[in-house]
């Protein structure tokens, strides 16, 4: 696994670079920022999904199906605002994007019937955070961007029932998983993202799913991409949905030997804070956090200002425990932009064996 | 930098395997090829008794299980799926890390796909060639796990010294030069096979085992070595003392050789210095294989330790032979109050002073529950039956006590006195109950006030009773304004001792904004009876306190900081705006439903076997902190067993409480005419000759026969003024009657009910029996007959009384679920926060006398076990939360309502979006 070559080795080799060098910056919320644009549902349909469902591809449809709320679908329908969310984090300083692939999977997309675009949506929303990057990278060629191909968590867990009269009964395989995982991560490849992060793990058996669909992935195409893994600390409880510490999450998917490890989504920054430092004293690789901007209030909004989110992450880049930060729900590019700003010139966390290379 | 690395696995707890563990269990009772129970639960498909097993396995010590599926008459793949699955439910379980068990590598790869955790395969081997073996541990490392390395080639299992170490060495080099394996998740498993068996070539096993486990570790000292340890007894099977000696002797040299893990019954390990010494002996003989003649001396003395068949287990009253101070803290943990004050009474005469029984066993019991409790293993009820065996105990040395203090003088110590009210105009106490006992239960001196106290009063007794701490509570909204009040006084009158928050209403950002500022002191918001004494020892103790109130004033500087810096996410729009998108349907086409018995309608004495048919039970657990639906919660993995007793104990009473009548269920229900008018509701009531007000429609039917004017009442009610999209109205309870000018005859209903007339006795009865548990069984039970009662009232009043939905039949649940037409939301609840309006509501019902309820200064109904509301019959009418006021709005509602500007902000305080000057 480890032995196969890198698919864009010049790449990884710039990452890792700039990964010994300093604090690198993700960008911030994407579903925060498509509200902004507050898209009616034909602003979601475009023309090809006019009708409710896919013109040019036959498939299973309840004739009109409700695609607003489908943000993944507007890399096909308004690749113009993806472009413009991925360029607003670039202006605001982001090193590496995520592609707006977050609900990519056919298990996701089946609550829209499109269950066929999964490839297509994962290639273009890779392809327009590629040419985003691309441009910001040709402009500041001492500053190279990077893609990060996002797997969200689909909408079910293999390690946990749904039916509470039943703890035994599952509603998704791992098998299922694994294949949802593998269609997804093929097109963010193909599409030329530079890294794949499973992120916003509620239940760590998808995320082993996803890690081993990507394994198989790098084993039938002869090469690989740096793999990025980021678990969700649902509630102060210090433990995911699924019932698991930050140390014993990082015990699970260690095996995959990835670049980062991290945390992001449901707790702020402050809250995640001692889960991070866990991270940071045990981790291998190099250690990531996006956090929410704060946590929800009465009316499901982030209210934590750019300022504030900044002095807490602030406080975890001095302390060394950072190589990678930034925003989940309710980031915006100011927060990411104080973020930048607020860890400049603190030195990135340093890896526990300086001889061993990352992955 | 260190070469070595841990092993690191995980359940849903991470487990490190470090040389300080010195030996890690694996429990070996969930295997069917070595359990013959475990075998038949699974064979007849009895899964809960075997999560049991699981279960047993990980509370006597097992750090890893094993599970193993394989028998020829079971499916093993599923077997191994639905049992790995229902474990990963069951939170004390699944902490500890899995070990996949099977010959068939489909079996393990079933096994693998359902954990979430890093576990542990057991087992891959060469048996099948280089290929296959690399196969299986490429695939491992993909399911991230660890793997069992068995001492298996092509030429079969090894069973010498030299062919173990040979094949694990071979193992080695193939997993980490072809696979890049890390050598710390390698756990060689040389082989034990049984010894004793009367064949020869059989003597030198375990000693072959252990000298190959001693060069395996050399050569690979990261990797491990285990092995299943019963095999090596096998042929004294039916005699479990002598197997359990040979356990524990071949373990003892084995674990100094470096065996580090192990396959084992976690529960039946015999201590290796405590077996009795000859046996010891003659077992370290055939271990060791020190004489020729060794399993023949061993079998000789075999059978004198052979425990007969059918011996009893446990007796169930055992623990009476204890000391008596034993037999005090079982009492406790137990709350077993049967002995108890036969057993204080022994104490006391084995002490010199009656408060020595208190000081010593009892504390000491009380720790233990204290404890256990803290640590999440006992539940509330089972707390508060301890205090109520502790409350017995101590009623029954009281008399001595005196009796002591009368002599020397001598008070005895505690942790600290808290002075406990309910603050005025609240009459809500099962909570500050609860947390009394919780209290009372780790030594510290509750002096309660009870309930609707005033402010002065709680600081009048603080001063006397020289309390260390005060603690207010309270249930309904206008009891934060009081809080606030009394924490004001408190700073003004020059207190420094710690105040503490707590009851359903309250919360840490009310707290760190309306009560912590206006006093300087140590001021705490207290979530629930959980965290009531780690909050009490925290303020009491001189080296906690500087750094628990550093923590929490910080905490609330930081909501404060955050609540300042609001986001501009939560605008609020216009009252216009609001009301312009208002809740709308066809009016002229709507024909509002007449109610079939208008006027009043009043139930003296309601039949409560009727009622206990509707209750819903769920927030009767919520109210003892056992989260869960019922009756789901009743069969819960962790507070099931409890639910279940709490239940029984509930039902039990409930029976006495209907049968010999401890309570007394009232009601008055009323339908009057109404139409809206703006967001007012106005009500047009005319006297009759009775004296009864009956409503009639007001416009064109100006006066009554016998002349007397109308009198018009208005209800008033407030809009949400959220920014939402076109297509949500922003909601007010008087969209749902007909506007004015519609001019048709719309009506809207109002209630009153209790089930809580005649409790006192009840209550009084269980506080002089020290019972604090019945006591607040009773309370609860009683609010829970009240809601019942509320909804059997609405169900009728759908059906019969208005009688719009004559047709409706809908089970408990349903109901519960609110899946009928119409809502009765209660005044002070969030569709119409204003508690003042029940003034109105109680004055149209007369429910005072009708019903038997009374309202306090603060609005709280007395009986507490009440509830009251409207009826609206819309069918668009629904639960909605008003949330937060624009100044604009409450400027207009004091207008409305004829109040000062002032006097609205208080009473809608919880509501209000701004800060009043």
């Amino acid at each position: 696994m480890t032995t196969l070559p890198w698919l864009h080795p010049d790449r990884v080799i710039q990452l890792e670079q700039a990964l010994r060098e300093r604090i690198l910056i993700l960008d911030g919320a994407m579903g925060t920022m498509l509200q902004g644009h507050a898209l009616d549902e034909s602003g979601f349909r475009g023309e090809r999904f006019a009708q409710g469902h896919d013109s040019q591809h036959d498939h299973a449809h309840p004739g009109e199906c409700d695609l607003k709320g489908n943000n993944d679908l507007l890399s096909l329908t308004r690749p113009d605002l993806i472009r413009g969310v991925h360029e607003a984090y670039l202006e605001a300083g982001a090193d590496l994007v995520e592609t707006n692939t977050f609900n990519s999977t056919r298990i996701s997309q089946a609550d829209y019937h499109l269950e066929h675009l999964a490839y297509e949506l994962n290639r273009e929303g890779a392809r327009l955070a590629r040419e985003a990057c691309d441009a910001y990278t040709a402009r500041t060629p001492d500053k190279p961007r990077f893609v990060i191909g996002v797997l969200g968590p689909t909408s079910r867990t293999a390690s946990l029932s749904p039916d509470v009269n039943d703890p035994g009964f599952r509603n998704v395989t791992f098998e299922e998983l694994a294949t949802n995982y593998a269609e997804s991560a093929a097109g963010l490849i193909d599409g030329g993202a530079d890294i794949v992060m499973v992120e916003t793990i509620f239940d760590t058996l998808n995320a082993k799913a996803a890690l081993f669909a990507v394994s198989e992935l790098f084993r039938e195409r002869g090469t690989r991409v740096p793999v990025m893994i980021s678990g969700t600390i649902t509630d102060r409880s210090g433990r995911t949905l699924s019932g698991q510490t930050a140390e014993a999450f990082y015990y699970s998917v260690c095996h995959a030997r990835p670049l980062a490890v991290g945390l992001n989504c449901a707790l702020g920054a402050a809250d995640l804070r001692p889960h991070v430092q866990t991270l940071a004293d045990i981790a291998d690789c190099y250690v990531s956090t996006h956090p929410n901007a704060g946590l929800p209030n009465a009316f499901a909004e982030y209210d934590e200002t750019p300022e504030q989110m900044a002095s807490v992450v602030a406080g975890f880049a001095r302390d060394g425990l950072l190589n990678l930060v930034g925003g989940c729900c309710g980031t915006t590019p100011a927060h990411i932009a104080a973020i930048a700003a607020a860890v400049r010139g603190c030195a990135p966390r340093r890896l526990p064996d300086a001889s061993r290379e990352a992955a | 930098m260190n070469i070595i690395r841990h092993t690191r696995l995980s359940g849903l707890e991470p487990l490190v395997l470090t040389p300080d563990l010195l030996f890690v269990n694996v429990g070996e009772r969930t295997n069917v090829t070595g359990s013959a129970q475990f075998k038949k639960l699974i064979k007849e498909d009895r899964y809960e008794e075997a999560v049991e097993v699981a279960r047993q396995q990980v509370a006597n010590g097992a750090q890893i299980i094993d599970v193993n599926m394989d028998e020829g008459l079971i499916d093993s793949e599923t077997a191994m799926v639905r049992f790995l699955n229902l474990i990963a439910a069951e939170p004390d379980i699944a902490r500890v890390p899995v070990m996949v068990d099977s010959s068939k590598w489909s079996v393990i790869e079933a096994g693998l796909r359902c954990l979430q955790g890093k576990g542990i395969v057991n087992s891959i081997s060469m048996k099948e060639g280089e290929e296959a073996f690399l196969e299986h541990a490429r695939k491992v490392r993909q399911y991230g796990a660890a793997a069992v390395v068995m001492a298996f080639d092509e030429d079969g299992q090894a069973d010498t010294t030299e062919r173990k170490i040979e094949i694990c060495s071979r193992a080695y080099t193939l997993l980490t030069q072809q696979l890049d394996f890390p050598p710390e998740d390698i756990i060689f498993d040389p082989n034990i096979f049984a010894i004793a068996t009367g064949i020869e070539e059989h003597n030198n096993y375990a000693v072959d085992f252990i000298e190959a486990t001693r060069e395996i570790k050399r050569r690979f000292p990261a990797c491990h070595v285990s092995g299943g340890v019963s095999n090596v007894s096998f042929s004294f099977r039916g005699n479990d003392t002598v197997r359990e000696a040979i356990h524990s002797v071949f373990l003892y040299h084995a674990i100094k050789a470096g065996m580090d893990m192990g396959i084992v019954n976690a529960g039946a390990l015999a201590i290796y210095d405590e077996l009795e010494p000859a046996l010891r002996e003659h077992v370290e003989d055939v271990v060791l294989n020190r004489r020729e003649d060794a399993t023949e001396r061993l079998l000789a003395i075999a059978d004198n330790y052979r425990r007969k068949k059918g011996e009893p287990v446990v007796e169930n009253l055992a623990w009476r032979e204890k000391p008596v101070r034993e037999r005090l803290s079982h009492a406790l943990v137990h709350g077993i109050d049967q002995f108890v004050v036969e057993d204080t009474e022994q104490a006391r005469q084995l002490s010199t002073r009656p408060l020595d029984v208190i000081e010593g066993p009892l504390m000491d019991g009380m720790n233990v529950v204290g404890d256990l409790f803290g640590a999440g293993k006992m539940f509330l009820p089972q707390v508060v039956k301890s205090a109520r065996v502790m409350k017995k105990a101590v009623a029954y040395l009281l008399p001595y006590i005196e009796a002591e203090k009368l002599r020397t003088g001598d008070t005895g110590k505690n942790n600290g006195k808290i002075v406990m009210a309910t603050v005025k105009g609240d009459v809500h106490d099962i909570g500050k109950n609860i947390v009394a006992v919780v209290l009372r239960c780790n030594n510290f001196e509750v002096v309660d006030l009870g309930v609707m106290v005033p402010a002065q009063k709680i600081l009048e007794t603080a001063i006397a009773e020289q309390a260390d701490m005060i603690g207010l509570s309270g249930l309904i909204t206008p009891s934060l304004e009081e809080m606030g009040h009394v924490a004001r006084e408190m700073q003004r009158q020059g207190f420094t001792v710690p105040l503490l928050i707590g009851g359903a209403t309250t919360s840490r950002a009310h707290t760190a904004l309306k009560i912590e500022p206006h006093y300087k002191s140590p001021c705490v918001w207290v979530k629930d009876a959980s965290r009531a004494v780690g909050v009490a020892q925290s303020l009491v103790s001189k080296d906690l306190v500087e750094g628990f109130m550093a923590k929490i004033r910080a905490e609330y500087a930081e909501v404060r900081e955050r609540h300042r810096h609001r986001g501009p996410g939560k605008q609020l729009v216009p009252l216009e705006k609001a009301r312009a998108q208002r809740f709308t349907c066809d009016w002229a086409a709507y024909e509002p439903p007449q109610p079939a018995k208008p006027g009043l309608t009043v139930f003296d004495d309601y039949d409560l076997a009727e009622l206990r048919e509707y209750i819903d039970w769920t927030p009767f657990f919520q109210a003892w902190e056992l989260a869960g639906h019922y009756p789901a919660i009743l069969t819960d993995e962790v507070v099931g067993p409890q639910a279940t007793e709490l239940f029984n104990d509930a039902q039990h009473m409930l029976d006495r409480i209907v049968v010999e009548k401890w309570l007394t269920a009232r009601a008055v229900i009323g339908f009057w005419p109404a139409a809206s008018v703006g967001d007012d509701i106005e009500l047009d009531l005319l006297p009759l000759p009775s004296g009864e007000r009956v409503g009639v429609r007001g416009q064109g039917l100006p006066e009554t026969a016998a002349g007397a004017p109308a009198e018009k009442t208005m209800l008033h009610h407030l809009r949400q003024q959220a920014d939402k999209p076109v297509e949500r109205p922003n909601l007010c309870l008087s969209d749902f009657v007909t506007p004015w000018e519609y001019g048709k005859r719309d009506w809207i209903g109002g209630f009153a009910v209790t089930a809580g007339l005649g409790i006192e006795p009840h209550l009084a009865r269980f506080h002089a029996e020290h019972d604090d548990y019945s006591s607040i069984i009773l309370k609860a039970l009683a609010d829970r007959l009240a809601e019942a009662f509320a909804e059997r009232m609405h169900e009728r009043v759908r059906r019969e009384f208005w009688g719009y939905a004559a047709d409706e039949a809908l089970d408990n649940a349903a109901l519960i679920a609110e899946k009928y037409q119409g809502v009765r939301p209660a005044p002070g609840y969030p569709a119409c926060p204003d508690h003042t309006e029940k003034t109105t509501l109680f004055r149209l019902l007369d429910a005072t006398a009708n019903a038997g309820i009374e309202l306090t200064e603060g609005f709280s109904m007395y009986p507490a076990a009440a509830v009251s509301g409207w009826y609206f019959s819309h069918p668009g009418s629904q639960y909605f939360v008003v949330g937060r006021l624009t100044r604009q709005q409450v400027e207009d509602y004091a207008k409305r309502k004829g109040w000062s500007r002032e006097e609205a902000e208080r009473w809608l305080a919880s509501n209000l979006d701004y800060d009043p000057e």
